[in-house]
């Protein structure tokens, strides 16, 4: 067993910055993470950190900015959170020496981004995301932090009350992947959860094969809701073959959307006739979907996305990795071409329910970065804004695992007083109904009531029986199958329209899926570098996400950012200014609400018509 | 395809001793692997057809796999497809146990570097179109099998870690300052290029220098120790102490200006004439020759 004050699970911007705060906080920290920190995603980030740095801007302005795009289902002291601690924790990076891009009088260069009513999008050429992790990595050597790479967190070790909220985080269990082994290491003070997005719930994705929600799916089945999770963000650039990004920055620098008659949509058809290419995301792609649907697309499938006109000179200046991306993945010369482009699965806004402090509500066990849902992106997450947030509220989350006192927050979790319970939806099938056998099902119960090292022991012992059973099995189902039917029926019915029978459709085949999985085995008999025991426990957690998704997309009925229910394609303000929470009870997924808030410090965010 | 095409086919790797397990295969042969056989064909003209990848397998634990191999699988080619989605669909449709490190698809996590048909490449970055079939997949020579395409990095992130890779600088300003440093345009040019380096280990495995001599710095390091020397950013105090880490007996001097690992890095970076131009600041520096 290792022992540590606070573990920080996965090393991508999120849990880099967590593990740096809760080190200066005076904490012994270890990150553990599945891939060695550098190969994180967030390294594929191009565009920019949003951070209101010049005269002429104000957190005030980027805060406004922010509660519109996310269609007013942002936590006001969530977003203002973000916009104040922006400023300070972007310059902080440049204190690290990160190297962004400049202007003539070596200032660090701003751009415009989607959404943005000024330009504040501070970057690195088109690999801003790249610099990010590099640099805190960096920041990690730097202070001798201890990464466990290539270990792999199985489960959290979580004391087994009826009522989540009075659940206590121990530790986590994590296995070597060079090795096989599984140990406990056990979080005196903390558990941090930075395990990125979801995006493999979808067979179209921007994200890395290692997005498998890994980080939701624990703190799920530990207790802690999952919030908001069917507002999910569809990228409208992203390479039709492989789903590589195109950044937002190549339309914020001036680059335009065309159809297959060459007509420039976005105004032509009046879906943005002030912003343009320039719209929030979801208006984007919805227009690039529609403009296929009527026949306007080209080859049926995707439009273009021309930036020739502006100048070599300035593509190599700014977006010289688009070109690269281009003709590396799509074989396209961006420079004498437009680019093919389609709406690719990008970023979850929702996630584990956290407050301003990075809390849930299981005591001592924490999550930031994509993986958690504060919320600041509510219906729509802005270009540029993800960024921010992984270093604000993971320093943020870091340092309160590590005992510093925040204060009190404003933002509550968990099941309590001030929820709305279940809808009358009617759902397809029943949940709960498969999966509650622990050895190789879906759903693995908690601890039990225990010292912390009782609990940690006890699950340990039981991720080794499962690991055994999985290996020792030796037919069934393989993974690779079941998470390419799952990922296939998101992308038919959980994408950019929606509608309730294709939801339902979609849960049906992820209880499937979810009854398949009670068959699964591991066919590498091998202990060292077991990627396929690997995939299988993380197609577990996908079919967990992907439940939320699919449950959080059918109650919700109605129109709001990035989810488009074609029923009502109205935002219904007045039943819907609320959060969606799922958590996994006795094994069932229970739904309930918490109304959004739209008080800030100093005023209220009035919901207003959304217009670009 | 048939069935009997989907099953890989095991064949025994040529007798090399440098296969003996613990070696990657290639170490010797660079010149000679993947090179053209009779059989062979321009795999873009495969399309609609297979494309027939030789992978490398060996694994310590399982008996048969215990001698290191080659299995053969034929994968349906489709136009666009890379390296790295040839062994993707070899791995979920034939065999689950095909072992190797991957992750964004989009050459920016550096965990994908094989030995492609005698060449350090990017499995993801690497058209199967490009290259000559059957396309040989070997695990990047002179680093220690773990398992099938997966090698141990960790002699690699040792090196990178000699060379103190975190900013320093005493005039920082405060964290809670919001005046940022001054770089000029121009100085951030000159770091660019060398700041792309996505730890893929490519660059080492291609350097017969790194090959001979195991505390040799490597070009991946020296890099990384050239983007902060070269930062403006940082002091001349600071500079000075970096080049004198470079500059130690396992360091810059060592590079014989080969290029082999200009050749091979998939961020183009120019990792040869980053090596020399420190070498230059040392000499200017009037710093200890070895
Ligand atoms: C292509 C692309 C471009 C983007 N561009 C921008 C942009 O320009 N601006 C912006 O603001 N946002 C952008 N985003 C969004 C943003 O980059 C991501 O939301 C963010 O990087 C996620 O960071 P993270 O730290 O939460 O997770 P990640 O960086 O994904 O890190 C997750 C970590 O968790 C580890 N992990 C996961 N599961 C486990 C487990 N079971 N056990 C152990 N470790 C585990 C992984 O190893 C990894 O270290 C972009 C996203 C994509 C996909
Ligand atoms: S310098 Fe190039 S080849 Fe070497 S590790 Fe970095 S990216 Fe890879
Ligand atoms: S998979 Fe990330 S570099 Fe190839």
């Amino acid at each position: 067993m290792y022992e540590h004050d606070v573990i920080v699970v996965g090393a991508g911007g999120a849990g880099l910055r967590a593990a740096v705060a809760a080190h200066e906080a005076g904490a012994d920290v270890a990150m553990v993470s599945k891939l060695h920190p550098v190969r994180s995603h967030t390294g594929a980030a191009e565009g920019g950190i949003n951070a209101a740095l010049q005269e002429g801007d104000d957190w005030e302005l980027h805060a406004y900015d922010t509660m519109k795009g996310s269609d007013y289902l942002g936590d006001a002291p969530a977003v203002e959170t973000l916009a104040k601690n922006a400023p300070e924790e972007t310059m902080n990076l440049e204190h690290w020496g990160m190297p962004f891009s400049r202007e003539e009088d070596g200032r660090v260069s701003q751009r415009p981004f989607g959404g943005l009513s000024y330009p504040r999008t501070t970057y690195a050429g088109a690999e801003t995301g790249h610099h990010l992790l590099h640099t805190m990595y960096e920041q990690v050597v730097k202070r001798g932090i201890q990464v466990y790479d290539e270990w792999y967190v199985m489960d959290l070790a979580v004391t087994d009350e009826p009522d989540p909220n009075d659940r206590e985080c121990h530790g986590v269990v994590a296995y070597d992947v060079q090795s096989g082994k599984i140990e406990g290491f056990k979080a005196n003070d903390g558990v941090v959860l930075a395990t990125g997005g979801p995006g493999q719930a979808f067979d179209h994705t921007t994200n890395a094969v290692s997005c498998t929600g890994d980080g939701h799916a624990m703190a799920y089945r530990a207790g802690a809701p999952l919030e908001d999770m069917e507002f999910i963000q569809f990228h409208p650039t992203s390479l039709p073959s492989t789903g590589v990004l195109i950044s937002e920055g190549v339309r914020g620098e001036g680059g335009i959307l065309y159809n297959n008659e060459g007509e420039r949509f976005m105004f032509e058809y009046g879906y943005a006739n002030n912003s343009g290419e320039l719209a929030s995301r979801d208006v984007v792609a919805r227009a690039e979907l529609t403009e296929v649907d009527e026949g306007r697309g080209v080859n049926d499938e995707y439009v273009h996305l021309d930036m020739r006109h502006l100048g070599e000179e300035r593509i190599m200046d700014r977006l010289e990795n688009i070109l690269h991306l281009a003709e590396d993945f799509e074989g396209v010369d961006g420079l004498v071409e437009p680019m093919p482009v389609k709406p690719g699965q990008h970023y979850a806004m929702g996630g584990i329910e956290v407050d301003e402090n990075g809390q849930t509500c299981v005591s001592g066990l924490y999550a930031a970065g994509e993986c958690a849902c504060v919320s600041v992106h509510g219906g729509n997450r802005l270009g540029g804004n993800a960024l921010p947030e992984l270093i604000v509220f993971g320093k943020r989350a870091g340092r309160h695992a590590a005992g510093d006192d925040l204060g009190e927050p404003e933002i509550r979790t968990g099941y309590g007083d001030d929820v709305e319970d279940e809808t009358d939806t009617e759902l397809p099938v029943q949940p709960g109904e498969a999966g509650l056998d622990t050895t190789g099902g879906v759903a693995a119960d908690g601890g039990v009531t225990a010292d912390a090292e009782g609990v940690l022991e006890r699950t340990v012992e039981t991720a080794r029986e499962r690991v055994d059973y999985l290996m020792e099995k030796d037919e069934g189902v393989q993974h690779a199958e079941i998470r390419a039917k799952l990922q296939r029926a998101m992308t038919d019915y959980v994408n950019v329209f929606r509608t309730g029978d294709g939801i339902r459709e979609a849960l049906k085949v992820i209880r499937e899926c979810r009854q398949e999985y009670q068959n699964v085995y591991v066919d590498d008999p091998s202990r060292t570098f077991n990627t396929d025991l690997q995939q299988t426990i993380e197609t577990r957690n996908l079919i967990d996400v992907a439940e939320t998704i699919a449950l959080g997309a059918l109650v919700r009925n109605e129109f709001r950012g990035a989810h488009w229910r074609q029923e009502n394609q109205i935002r219904d303000d007045e039943n819907w200014l609320k959060h969606t929470l799922i958590s996994w009870d006795d094994g069932e997924p229970s739904i309930f609400y918490r109304p959004v808030i739209l008080e800030g410090e100093n005023k209220t965010y009035e919901p207003k018509e959304r217009s670009y | 395809m048939s069935t009997q095409q989907a099953e890989p086919e095991s064949q025994e790797a040529p007798k090399d001793p440098e296969m003996q397990g613990a070696e990657s295969p290639a170490a010797e042969t660079q010149e000679g692997d993947g090179a053209v056989d009779q059989t062979s064909t321009d795999a873009s003209e495969l399309d609609g057809e297979t494309v027939h990848i030789k992978v490398f397998r060996y694994d310590p634990e399982v008996e048969g796999k215990q001698e290191p191999r080659f299995d053969d699988f034929h994968v349906p080619f489709e136009k666009g497809m890379t390296v790295l989605d040839a062994v993707m669909y070899a791995r979920d449709e034939y065999d689950s146990s095909l072992t190797f490190r991957h992750s964004c698809r989009q050459a920016v996590c550096g965990s994908d570097a094989f030995f492609v048909n005698g060449k350090q490449r990017l499995g993801c970055k690497t058209q199967i179109a490009d290259l000559e079939a059957p396309v040989r997949i070997e695990p990047l020579p002179h680093q220690e099998v773990v398992k099938d395409l997966v090698v141990d990095m960790d002699h690699f992130y040792d090196q990178m870690h000699t060379v103190e890779p975190y900013f320093q600088d005493e005039d920082t300003p405060a964290v809670d300052d919001l005046e940022e440093q001054r770089q000029s345009p121009e100085n951030r040019e000159k770091i660019k290029m060398s700041s792309r380096c996505i730890w893929c280990g490519a660059c080492m495995s291609s350097c017969n220098i790194a090959a001979g001599d195991n505390e040799y710095l490597g070009p991946a390091a020296i890099n990384k120790a050239y983007k902060f020397a070269m930062d403006d950013r940082e002091s001349e105090e600071i500079k000075e102490h970096r080049l004198r880490i470079l500059e130690q007996e396992h360091g810059v001097w060592r590079c014989q200006t080969q290029f082999s690992c200009t050749e091979v890095c998939p961020k183009d970076i120019p990792l040869t004439e980053h090596i020399q131009e420190l070498k230059r600041e040392a000499v200017k520096k009037n710093l200890k020759f070895w």
